[in-house]
């Protein structure tokens, strides 16, 4: 049994994310090597050798994988991956877009979004927003499978595998990256974050989120968002949590003017320690919250900036 | 150019569903069902296009049983021009949705399928993408964005860290995401004129696709419950609770 985990990107950095599919690996048990497919992407095939558990690195270093447009990436996978028992990659928007191609092209099913491995064949994984978990067992030949990487913790820089080339250069031909907005932010990605301070429709306004980044920045806090308050274009996109955004599990999770509906419940429910500020006594994030405080944002949050 | 629109009838996006009692599956009896939120902003994409003169025609189509052709007339009463059901009781895997899609394709041929990144039941996010590789098909997954430029269509997409803009060559797969447009409300002599679109009904054997199931359910739980906690006077005891209690500032 081998397993191939797909790292996670941007040809310079490794993300941890790749660490914690590859813990999701080591709990399937067997060989891992991991694929590093991108462009001018040796430091990482070098970060992804020191992941432990992991016993090769393959690189696919080609200019068709640099922006991992998924008609390519899906084709290397998918050529790659039949040699092996399980295919992993995280549930980013990454693995996301271009797992399920390799998974058809290989005639099997995905498994989207494990949170849990019970045996080589059988994992849990959420669905309905999170609001059951299914556990399944897969009876194809090879597994592929998301990885729902807040469920994982990361594997440690411990190791020192083989880094070996692998040339299969596939290019689909039929697509192209044009370009992309990325937000630059110098707190940490909600992936990562220990504590994440969140704002919803109730901040009114994209200005009032200075005083979020600011309890933020003294917390070392990452900042996230519900979808009304991105939707109303307060914040951009890649800051809502929920269902269909961001699923994070930090430490503490403060949400600010936020009501708590199913599908952001979804995002952040598993957190270890939620806070709500909400002035309805009524909101359903109060239903999961461990500390409630019933009052004005607009008093609360300066106040705790101020006692922090 | 013809858009074809894959849509799932699911449980409200409103309810929230609750276990079995003997953990075989969710209890879906006398829930409110609805035409996926994603799969309406895929028709809704693809009513605009027609409305701009993009497409020619929009066809619906859904797999399921007999009931899900409500769901395939809210869609035409929405503006879509035709439906098709393919009639069946089972539950579809993604990879199968994507086979049977494909062979619709290949009869179609339509110059975009649009679909809805998610099912809010399954939660899989997969079906386009599946469907886009059998069909040898590019996609743009997640859109916030669609334009139709010539052969091409530019597709701006909603991933982890912001927006990426792609641009694929026709026939495409694009899979909606929430902010690409806010769908309309269905007026009452639309809703009307539905009724007379034609819904053709297939069965996956006419269509020379088995119904694979690769994954076997075995059990489905509740996830574990969280319970309300306390409710604090003020900040100063939140921060005594975080510092304290919590130890987690
Ligand atoms: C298919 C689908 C997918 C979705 N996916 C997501 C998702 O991924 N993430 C997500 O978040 N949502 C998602 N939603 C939307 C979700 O259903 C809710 O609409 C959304 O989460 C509401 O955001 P909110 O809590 O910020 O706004 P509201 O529900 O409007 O709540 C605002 C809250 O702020 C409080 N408030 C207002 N002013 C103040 C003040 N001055 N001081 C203190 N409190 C104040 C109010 O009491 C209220 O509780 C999805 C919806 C659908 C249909
Ligand atoms: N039974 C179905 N009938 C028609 N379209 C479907 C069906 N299941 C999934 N789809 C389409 O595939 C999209 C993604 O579904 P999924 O991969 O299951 O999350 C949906 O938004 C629909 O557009």
């Amino acid at each position: 049994m081998t397993i191939l985990v797909i790292a996670e990107h941007d040809n310079a950095v490794l993300k941890t994310d790749t660490h914690k599919v590859v813990a999701a690996a080591a709990a399937i048990g067997g060989d891992i090597n991991v694929l590093v497919a991108g462009a001018n992407c040796g430091d990482v095939a070098q970060s992804a050798a020191k992941l432990a558990g992991v016993s090769k690195v393959l690189v696919a270093d080609n200019a068709a994988y640099e922006h991992h447009l998924a008609e390519n990436l899906g084709l290397l996978v998918a050529d790659l991956g039949k040699e092996y028992s399980h295919i992993l990659a995280a549930a980013s928007t990454t693995g996301k877009n271009f797992l399920p191609r390799s998974a058809a092209l290989l005639d099997v099913a995905q498994i989207s979004d494990i949170i849990r491995v019970d045996a080589p064949d059988t994992f849990a994984r959420p669905f309905y927003a999170g609001n059951a978990i299914a556990t399944v067992k897969s009876s194809d030949s090879i597994k592929v499978i998301t990885v729902r990487t807040s469920a994982f913790d990361a594997v440690e820089e411990t190791g020192s595998a083989e880094v070996v080339a692998a040339d299969a250069a596939h290019d689909a031909g039929i697509s192209s990256y044009i370009g992309s907005e990325m937000t630059v932010s110098e707190r940490p990605d909600l992936g990562s974050a220990s504590i994440i301070i969140s704002g919803g429709r109730g901040m009114q306004n994209g200005e009032n989120f200075k005083m979020l980044e600011e309890v933020a920045d003294k917390l070392g806090a990452g900042v996230g968002a519900s979808r009304a308050a991105v939707d109303a274009g307060f914040v951009p996109n890649d800051m809502q949590v929920g269902q269909t955004g961001k699923i994070v599990a930090p430490e503490l999770y403060i949400a600010v003017g936020i009501s708590g509906a199913i599908q952001h419940l979804a995002g952040m429910k598993d957190s270890k320690v939620i806070v709500a500020i909400n002035k309805d006594p009524e909101a359903p994030i109060f239903q999961v919250a461990d500390y409630g405080l019933e009052a004005d944002l607009f008093d609360a949050v300066p106040e705790l900036n101020a006692k922090l | 150019m013809k858009i074809l629109v894959p849509i799932k009838r699911v449980v409200d996006y409103n309810v929230k569903v609750r276990v079995k009692s003997d953990n075989t599956d969710v209890d879906l009896s006398n829930l409110k069902m609805s035409i996926n939120p994603f799969c309406e902003i895929a028709v809704e994409e693809a009513v605009r296009l027609k409305e701009a003169g993009v497409a020619s025609e929009v066809v619906v189509v859904s797999i399921g049983e007999k009931a899900c052709q409500e769901q395939l007339r809210t869609a035409l009463a929405l503006g879509a021009d035709r439906g098709i059901q393919i009639e069946t009781s089972e539950k579809v895997q993604p990879l199968s949705v994507a086979k049977l899609l494909h062979k619709v394709v290949e009869e179609e041929q339509p110059q975009i399928v649009l679909l809805g990144k998610q099912t809010i039941d399954g939660d899989n996010n997969q079906t386009g993408q599946m469907l886009a590789a059998l069909a040898g098909m590019p996609q743009g997954t997640f859109a916030s964005e669609v334009k139709v430029e010539g052969d091409k269509v530019q597709v701006t997409r909603e991933v982890d860290g912001g927006l990426m803009t792609v641009e694929l060559n026709l026939p495409a797969v694009v899979t909606t995401d929430l902010r690409l447009n806010e769908p309309r409300y269905a007026s009452l002599p639309n809703i009307m004129k539905a009724k007379r679109k034609p819904i053709a009904v297939k069965t996956p054997e006419e269509l020379g696709v088995e119904i694979a199931t690769n994954i076997e359910v075995l059990k489905v739980e509740s996830p574990a419950s969280r319970s309300a906690g306390v409710m604090v006077e003020s900040v100063d005891e939140l921060v005594a609770k975080l510092r304290n209690e919590a130890k987690v500032i």
